[in-house]
């Protein structure tokens, strides 16, 4: 119980994967302009995440290690990921027409959003244990949950806002991105 | 010759100039933010990214008529999967300093969009020697906006230039610049200039054409002076 929650609180405040760890950057400032929008994107991004991690753990654990193929993991799991991805596609669309409504058009996109990669490699990298794995998967998408939406919010505001014309559009939504990086490496404290 | 010197001049403004993929384009975010924090680690991931686009961009454009276009998304990730593979193990080998450094960015190339964009919007359009030129181009340009930013974070964040010491004894390095908001603050104010430097130019641009068309009616005015003179 212990183990899970601080696996929760690393993967949310203290290590958390858009501030800290750098990665899914493409979603976070593409698909931020709006807060439903980042909420829709953040929970295709769990669905998947935790979804590949298992599938990730036991390709990499059932089938490469007994073949002597692990140096194949990159192309092996970016398959299994773009294939996933495709699998909840047409299964969403066929069964739960409901959720791939509000889901669907962000799927296609998480093929290429490097954190669902990055989580299936850092799992095998820290050799995490089947559950660890998947509930590692789950909690680091909760992280880029709060990261995008809170960050949404904050551009929903800035919209109303007048910077010199040259920082306009991107330049001070990444200033504002490194504001609330600033808060969360506060989370751990600022030491080298 | 001179057509591929042309082919070059221009994929090389398109690479650095017009279309590069940081400053204009705003694609391969992650690496760029992640791995800037030297200007040493800048410069081995952008090579690093280089040479996977210059393999991929290649032998992309030379099986473009054989990959079938319903299935070219999944055709590229496999080959693009492969050189970045390759160049994983190399660097194992003869660089394992900074593999460590870049860690698990390096896999991560896989899924960086520039590649995968640049197999789209141009390698499977092209023919070979032009699709190489690009990847080269682009991967430079996109190397050069690294270089930059990491440059920017290694002097102020720890007052050091490829490890060497580089502000007076009395400056305290700015440490945040080398954490991660110090990359988002960096990139943003770059993002700023550039912006400003093409504003600036397409205002230039715009008085000249302005006065060029005065000048143009001026001319034209002059004879009918004379006429009713």
């Amino acid at each position: 119980m212990k183990e899970i929650l601080v696996i929760l609180l690393t993967a949310v405040l203290t290590q958390n994967f858009v501030f800290i760890k750098f990665m899914g950057i493409c979603p976070f400032l593409g698909v931020s302009d709006k807060t439903d929008k980042a909420v829709g994107m953040s929970f295709a991004v769990i669905f998947v995440m935790t979804l590949s991690s298992a599938a990730t753990w036991c390709v990499y654990h059932y089938v490469l290690i007994p073949y002597g193929l692990e140096y194949l993991k990159t192309v092996a799991f970016i398959l299994i990921i773009a294939s996933l991805v495709q699998l909840i596609e047409m299964f969403l669309k066929k069964f739960i027409p409901a959720l791939y409504a509000s889901l669907g058009i962000y799927l296609p996109l998480i093929t290429t959003n490097c954190a669902v990669l990055g989580v299936a490699l850092i799992n095998i990298q820290q050799d995490y244990s089947f559950l660890r794995s998947v509930f590692y998967g789950f909690s680091s998408g909760l992280g880029f949950m709060a990261a995008i939406v809170i960050f949404a919010g904050v551009r929903e505001r800035m919209q109303l806002s007048s910077p010199p014309r040259a920082f306009r559009g991107m330049p001070i939504a990444l200033i504002a991105a490194g504001l609330i990086a600033m808060i969360f490496s506060g989370f751990s404290g600022f030491n080298v | 010759m001179s057509g591929f010197l042309s082919v070059i001049k221009e994929r090389f403004k398109e690479g650095f100039v017009t279309n590069n993929p940081t400053f204009i384009q705003f694609i391969g975010m992650c690496p760029t933010l992640a791995t800037t924090t030297s200007a040493k680690n800048a410069l081995g991931m952008g090579l690093a990214v280089t040479a996977v686009l210059a393999f991929s961009n290649t032998v992309i454009s030379l099986l473009r008529k054989i990959i079938p276009s319903q299935v070219r998304i999944a055709a590229f990730i496999v080959i693009i999967s492969g050189a970045v593979t390759a160049t994983e193990l190399l660097m194992k080998a003869f660089l394992p300093a900074l593999n460590a450094a870049l860690g698990i960015f390096i896999p991560l190339i896989v899924v960086n969009c520039i590649i995968l964009a640049r197999a789209e919007a141009f390698a499977s359009k092209n023919k070979v020697f032009p699709s190489f030129v690009d990847g080269i181009a682009m991967g430079l340009g996109f190397t050069g906006a690294l270089f930059l930013i990491g440059s920017v974070r290694e002097i102020i964040g720890a007052g050091t230039w490829f490890g060497m010491k580089v502000t007076p004894e009395a400056y305290s390095p700015a440490t945040i610049f080398i954490m991660a908001p110090g990359a988002f603050f960096t990139l943003g104010v770059l993002v700023a200039i550039t912006n400003k430097i093409k504003y600036d130019v397409n205002e230039r641009k715009r008085k000249k054409e302005a006065n060029a068309a005065l000048a143009l009616a001026d001319r034209a005015e002059k004879p009918s002076e004379e006429e009713t003179v």
